[in-house]
Order: structure tokens, then C-alpha cells, then sequence
């Protein structure tokens, strides 16, 4: 019972991760008709702001350190320390939450260039061609990112207070040993929230109800008066920043490297696939689904019968589920059959 | 018509191959000379740099380079010439190798073994390369160790920590200074016994790849007979990044103990995340519950922060042991790099040295001339004491560090403290246990 309940918390938060990404994909492959292969890279990206926001946080002068005295030796010291004090360490130890305010903004400018500059004139392409641009795409803002901040990965910790675990066993009352790391559990609620504000601001919004209408029939939209273009590039952006943000509260999870969005993207695709083209709850159900069934088929009693399903239980899955459902499992009639 | 053009040609070899031999009759060594990559000729010679600039061993890899670049510049008489004034017996004037300079090349492995191969092999087909070395990874001193043996160049492995490197995967061409899995067990088994008890359950999380196997297995093996028990073994893949779904079993499996077979960044993820599961805080059957590390460095051990603080596990060498030798290195290292040397970085140091030494002392650059006189040579001042290369082999022989995490760190490079020196003769086994071969001199 204990390791059931362990895994599902597992799959939880490796799910929100999935979720957020396929939330996306399905955003603009819904709006703009565009399968964006780079989406991970923007995932990596986020994380990415995470990273350069700490370092912004912890620019430093360098203090001669006396205690080393082979040679000479400099530690760091940021200035927010040197200013602030106390506050200005508090304000360091909770820089990856402080940088989703940087993420936003930097991920929506990102996203609002990206789509005016180069995804647009992709619009009227037949899906190949819009796979090889974003895939090219995917390429480039790895090197750069490659470039810059080097093929290592690099840690991020979570704020102190987070550091720790949660004993959840002791909630659910199934005893000590069950406890679950505090900032997975952010996460998880983190990604829920964000799933729930979007889906909030499509249903409540009027913008939002413009963009659902669009999204069913573009043209009849259009015809009515409405600059549709221009709110498919603002959810363009949007997308983005759900990546963005998704990435950079997953840093203290695992640390960042130029590469980790090709990880995610391959199963955000399987995910979208699944969860049926275009669908956002669908995109949304299959992600956690997804996670959750990864981590089921981790457990040492599964390996026993099948060794290395933990592998490979994604793929399985969507095989089966495309089998029994064609158009996944929420997937409309008529999306990408043309 | 034909046949007498034949005959013609066939005559014309004959004078110009016994015109070519003649003058060898009357020169020692000359047709040992032909072989390939000789820098004979030229007034410099090449070694190559194998190093993973990226992947999950890319900080081990950064460093080996960085102490390879020192070696070159101590060769070439630059510089402070760091361990070149402790090593003994040395005949290295610091004047290049035989007279040649030494130049160098550089090429990034990915922590992959075949790229790690391919690398090797453009830098002896390309760039001429006389010996190179470096790699972080079993997988790639195996991939290249093979190499090596085909093309007749010599490979001087840099970290690698598997038995099979110079077990059942040794080879003439391939040296080892780094210690190995099964000394690692020998080393430390005595002292987990001593600290945590005779009755522990343990279980293993090990990078999927040889030398993960070989490390489980020594650390099994070792554990095991002391009393302990197994109970599990769970292979995880290189570079997994995260590793909660694996640590999650360990929870509640009635295990006190686990051994993480993991090194460099995979170490770093997996520790930290244990940590953060809050397996060091947990009593399981009445003990508290630990985390061992057979092989660790400095390097992961800035990497995993706090995470590391009490953690028991070996090393090949570390920066603050007190002999003259070590003294020299990690000054020299410093004033060039304003930080200490890690225990890769140490060993692609001696290893480069080792190899300048060998030639120096055969008097060529021939590879089997050079094999010859590496085989069986011992030596001290490099930092890990008196040491021997088994020439049964190409393993070296020497004392091994079990180290721990520092609870207290004076700076922020005082990350271990050597527990115990663990000599030679506890750690030295019979060659023969891993079996394989090391193949001829000649290829």
C-alpha cells in the first residue's frame, strides 16, 4: 500500500510536468493548426530564466577567502548579501519560485517574436514542413543555450524551507514510511493551478470564448469581425509561458541542461497523441495518466514480470489506447484527418 | 607482352625493397622504428586528450583536461614542473619527451563510449597522435582500451573504475592507474562493518553499464561476506536525471542500507534526491538509515552540497593528503586553475607523466619498447605513495583512501576527510580472477 501511494505521488508530479508541456502543444496545434517540435526547447528555455534569474540574484564580488592558503583563493559574495543582509539571503533562497515574475514576461516576448517572425509564415505549409522549421528550431535554441551556460547540468535548490520532506504517511495515517519530498508536492499543486487557471480564462473569458470559437471555426469567426490572428498569437504566447513556468519551477527537480526539453518533448507528443489531437483535457487527463503509469511500472514487484517496462510502458500504452481509440481519448472527429 | 611487364615490375620491387632495407642492417632498432604515428621525424610529438565535455561525466572531464594541459606544460620544462621534481625513479629532464615538444589535441567523449572510440580513432588517423588518454567512464576505456589494442597505439586510461578495464577487458596496449571496483570493496567493506554493524540489509541503485556491475558486484561481495544482506539490486540507466522513481521502493523495502552505484552527475542527482526523500533521517529495524557511495571525489561532492556531509566511500587520491608529492601537484594546480585537483585530474596527470617516463626510458617512442618498460614498474611521488604497475595487468597497485563527507569544512574545497589509508596488501588480489587476456606486443 505505502509504495502504491508512493508512486502515485511520483507520477503526480512527473505528470504535471507532461501535462503542462502537452497543454501547450495542444494550445497552438488547436489555434494555429502548428505541430510545434519546439516546444521542449521552450520547456528548457523556462528553465533555463530560472537559471540566469538566480545568477542575476547572485552577482558577486569576489572576497579573498583566508582560510585557503595553498594558493590564493576567492569566495563570492552577492551583493544582495552585502546590501541587505539577512533579507537579501531570503530573497536568494527563494529564487526559483521569485522567477517565474522573470519567466513571464521573458517567455511571452519569446513567444509573441517567435510566432510573428517565423511560425506565421508557416501557417499555410503542408505539417512537414512546420515539423522541420520547429524541429530546426528546437535545434538552434539548444546551442545557443549550449553556448552559454555549457553541456553540464546545473542545480538549483529549492527555497530551505522546501528542502525537506513531507511526511504524508502520517496525513493519510499509513504510518512513517511514506514521505514525499515538500517541493514535488509544490509542483504537483503548482501544475494543477496553472492547468486550472487556463482552462478558467478559456471558459470565463470572453477572449477566451473568442479563441474557443475560433478554434472550432475560424472562418465564420472572421467573417464576424474579429481580428482572430491576433488573439492566436497572444495564446501563442501563452502556450510559451505555460512551458516556460513549467520549466522553471522544475529546476529544484532536476537540474537543467540544454537537452532536458528533447526528453520531455518525445513524451509530451505520445502524451498529445493519447490524450487525442487538439483536445485540452484530453491532453491534460493523458499527461498525469501517463506519469502515473511510468511510476507504477518502476516498482521492483512489475520489473520482476517484466523486466524493463519502466521503460517502455509510455509507448505500450499509447499503442494500446490507439488501437481501442483512434483519435485518442477525448480526440474530436475531423482534427488532423484531413 | 604482358608477362614480361610483369616480371619487370616484380624485379623493379625487389631492388627498391632491398635498397630501402640495406642501410637497416647496420641500425639498431631501425625496423622497430616503422610504426605508427612515429615522431621521430618531426620536431614535436602529439598526445591526444579523450575527455567527456558533456554528459553525466562532463566535470570529471573538464578537470582531466585541465591537469592535462599542466602535465604537457611540466614536460615541456614550463611552469613550476609540479610532481615532475617528487617522482621517482624518473629520468624526465623536463625538455619535451626524448627531445620532442609535446603538443597536444583535445576531443569531447559525450560520456559516450562509441563516440569516445571514434574520437580516439580520428585523433590517431587525423591528427597522428602518439598515446592519448583520458575518459571518464568504464565504457569508454573499455571501447577504447579495444581500439588501442587494433591500431598499436597506446591508450593510458584516465578514470576508470571497473574491473573488466583491467580484468577480462585488459589489454598490452592499455594502462590503469586509477584503483578499481573490487579494491573499492575490499577497502571499504572493514570499515562499514566498523561503523554500521555486522547486520545490515542493503540495497544497491547501479548505473546500468560495466562498471556498475562490477562495482554492485565487489560491493556485494565484499558486504556480504561481512554478514550483510541483499536485498535488492535495481540497475538504473546513465544519465536518468531523476531518480525518485527508483528511490521511492527503497522506502519501505526493509533495506538500512543503500549503496548507490552511481558516479559524477548521476551520483550528484541520486544522492541529493535520497536525501531529499529523507532516506538519512529514517530508523529502519531499529538502526538509523545509510547511504554509502563506494566512489566518490571531490568534484561530486561540490556538486551534491550538504547532501554529502557523513557519506563513507573511496577514492583513488585526494588534494589535502600530506606527502610532498601531493603538495606540489595542488600548487601548482592551483596557481594555474584557482582550485584544487580532482582525483581524475590527478590520475591523467600521472598517467601522462608515466608514459613520458616509460618512453624516456626505452629510449623510443615504440610502443612495445614503451609497454616493456611500463609493465612492472614501480615508483613513488605521484601522490598515492608507492605504487607498482602489474605487469599481469596493467593495473596499479597501491594503497586506497576511504574517505567521508566533511560534517565541518573549513573552506569551501574541504569536502573529505580521509578516514583511513588502506594499504597495498589488503587490496591486492590475484590477476587471474577476472580472467581475459592482454594480447600480443606486436599488432
Amino acid at each position: 500500500m505505502d509504495s502504491i501511494v508512493l508512486q502515485l505521488l511520483n507520477g503526480l508530479d512527473k505528470g504535471g510536468a507532461y501535462a503542462l508541456i502537452a497543454l501547450g502543444l495542444t494550445l497552438i496545434f488547436g489555434t494555429l493548426g502548428v505541430v510545434n517540435f519546439a516546444h521542449g526547447a521552450l520547456f528548457m528555455l523556462g528553465a533555463f530564466c530560472a537559471v540566469s534569474f538566480q545568477k542575476l540574484l547572485t552577482l558577486s564580488t569576489k572576497v579573498k577567502d583566508e582560510s585557503v592558503t595553498f594558493f590564493e583563493s576567492y569566495t563570492d559574495v552577492p551583493y544582495l548579501q552585502m546590501w541587505f543582509g539577512d533579507t537579501g539571503m531570503k530573497i536568494i533562497d527563494y529564487a526559483v519560485p521569485l522567477s517565474i515574475l522573470f519567466t513571464i514576461p521573458v517567455m511571452l516576448l519569446i513567444g509573441v517574436s517567435l510566432e510573428r517572425g517565423l511560425i506565421r509564415h508557416f501557417y499555410r505549409r503542408p505539417h512537414a514542413d512546420q515539423i522541420l522549421v520547429t524541429f530546426g528550431l528546437a535545434i538552434v535554441l539548444q546551442e545557443i543555450v549550449k553556448s552559454y551556460f555549457g553541456a553540464n547540468p546545473i542545480p538549483q535548490a529549492a527555497p530551505a524551507a522546501f528542502a525537506g520532506s513531507a511526511n504524508v504517511g502520517e496525513l493519510l495515517g499509513l504510518g512513517d514510511s511514506v514521505v514525499y519530498p515538500w517541493w514535488r508536492l509544490i509542483y504537483f499543486a503548482f501544475s494543477a493551478a496553472v492547468v486550472a487557471i487556463v482552462f478558467a480564462f478559456l471558459r470565463y473569458t470572453t477572449f477566451g470564448m473568442v479563441v474557443r470559437a475560433g478554434m472550432r471555426d475560424r472562418e465564420t469567426v472572421g467573417l464576424l469581425g474579429i481580428n482572430i490572428q491576433r488573439r492566436f498569437t497572444i495564446v501563442f504566447g501563452m502556450a510559451v509561458v505555460v512551458a516556460g513556468i513549467a520549466g522553471a519551477m522544475y529546476t529544484p527537480i532536476l537540474p537543467p541542461d540544454y537537452h532536458m526539453g528533447m526528453d520531455f518533448l518525445v513524451l509530451s507528443f505520445v502524451v498529445v497523441v493519447v490524450g487525442g489531437m487538439g483536445s485540452l483535457p484530453g491532453a491534460v487527463a493523458a499527461g498525469f495518466l501517463l506519469g502515473i503509469l511510468q511510476s507504477f511500472a518502476s516498482m521492483n514487484e512489475i520489473k520482476g514480470i517484466i523486466p524493463g517496462i519502466d521503460q517502455i510502458i509510455i509507448y505500450l500504452i499509447a499503442v494500446v489506447i490507439l488501437l481501442v481509440r483512434p483519435r485518442g481519448l477525448m480526440g474530436r472527429k475531423g482534427v488532423m484527418e484531413d | 607482352m604482358e608477362n614480361q611487364n610483369r616480371r619487370t615490375v616484380l624485379k623493379g620491387m625487389a631492388v627498391t625493397g632491398a635498397s630501402i632495407a640495406a642501410p637497416s642492417f647496420f641500425v639498431r632498432n631501425a625496423w622497430a622504428a616503422d610504426f605508427r604515428n612515429d615522431p621521430s621525424k618531426s620536431k614535436t610529438a602529439k598526445f591526444g586528450f579523450t575527455v567527456p565535455l558533456s554528459g553525466a561525466y562532463a566535470d570529471e572531464g573538464a578537470d582531466e583536461v585541465r591537469a592535462l594541459e599542466l602535465a604537457v606544460k611540466h614536460l615541456n620544462g614550463e611552469g613550476d614542473g609540479g610532481m615532475l621534481k617528487t617522482f621517482k625513479p624518473s629520468v624526465l629532464k623536463g625538455n619535451g619527451v626524448l627531445g620532442k615538444k609535446i603538443e597536444y589535441v583535445t576531443g569531447d567523449t559525450q560520456t559516450k563510449s562509441d563516440m569516445a572510440r571514434s574520437v580516439a580513432k580520428r585523433m590517431v588517423e587525423k591528427d597522428g597522435v602518439i598515446m592519448w588518454t583520458g575518459g571518464s567512464s568504464s565504457g569508454e576505456a573499455v571501447a577504447m582500451s579495444a581500439l588501442a589494442q587494433e591500431i598499436g597505439v597506446i591508450f593510458m586510461c584516465g578514470l576508470t573504475h571497473s574491473n573488466d578495464t583491467t580484468g577480462k577487458d585488459k589489454r598490452r596496449y592499455a594502462f590503469r592507474h586509477f584503483f578499481n571496483a573490487y579494491m573499492s570493496g575490499k577497502a571499504l567493506g572493514p570499515v562499514l562493518a566498523k561503523e554500521y554493524g555486522k547486520e545490515r540489509k542493503a540495497y544497491h541503485l547501479t548505473a546500468d553499464y560495466t562498471w556498475g556491475w562490477t562495482q554492485e558486484e565487489s560491493m556485494k561481495n565484499s558486504t556480504e561476506a561481512l554478514g550483510w544482506k541483499t536485498t535488492a539490486a535495481v540497475r538504473t540507466p546513465l544519465g536518468a536525471g531523476d531518480f525518485s522513481q527508483y528511490i521511492t521502493p527503497v522506502l519501505n523495502s526493509g533495506a538500512d542500507v543503500l549503496i548507490l552505484n552511481h558516479y559524477g552527475k548521476d551520483m550528484i542527482n541520486s544522492l541529493t534526491q535520497a536525501v531529499q526523500f529523507g532516506l538519512r533521517d529514517k530508523m529502519v529495524n531499529g538502526k538509523k538509515f545509510e547511504i554509502v557511495v563506494p566512489l566518490f571525489s571531490e568534484l561530486m561532492a561540490q556538486g551534491a552540497g550538504d547532501a554529502i556531509k557523513g557519506i563513507l566511500g573511496t577514492s583513488n587520491w585526494d588534494w589535502q593528503l600530506p606527502d610532498a608529492a601531493t603538495k606540489a601537484f595542488v600548487k601548482s594546480f592551483g596557481a594555474a586553475y584557482g582550485q584544487p585537483p580532482s582525483q581524475a585530474a590527478q590520475t591523467c596527470y600521472v598517467q601522462a607523466l608515466l608514459y613520458a617516463n616509460a618512453c624516456e626510458m626505452a629510449g623510443t617512442f615504440y610502443p612495445p619498447e614503451v609497454i616493456k618498460q611500463l609493465e612492472g614498474f614501480k615508483f613513488d611521488g605521484l601522490g598515492n605513495g608507492p605504487t607498482e604497475y602489474r605487469a599481469a595487468d596493467h593495473q596499479c597497485m597501491k594503497d586506497v583512501l576511504v574517505v567521508r563527507g566533511k560534517q565541518k569544512p573549513t573552506n569551501k574545497f574541504d569536502l573529505l576527510e580521509v578516514v583511513q589509508v588502506v594499504p597495498r596488501s589488503a587490496v591486492e588480489y590475484d590477476p587471474k580472477i577476472f580472467g581475459g587476456e592482454l594480447g600480443p606486443y606486436t599488432v
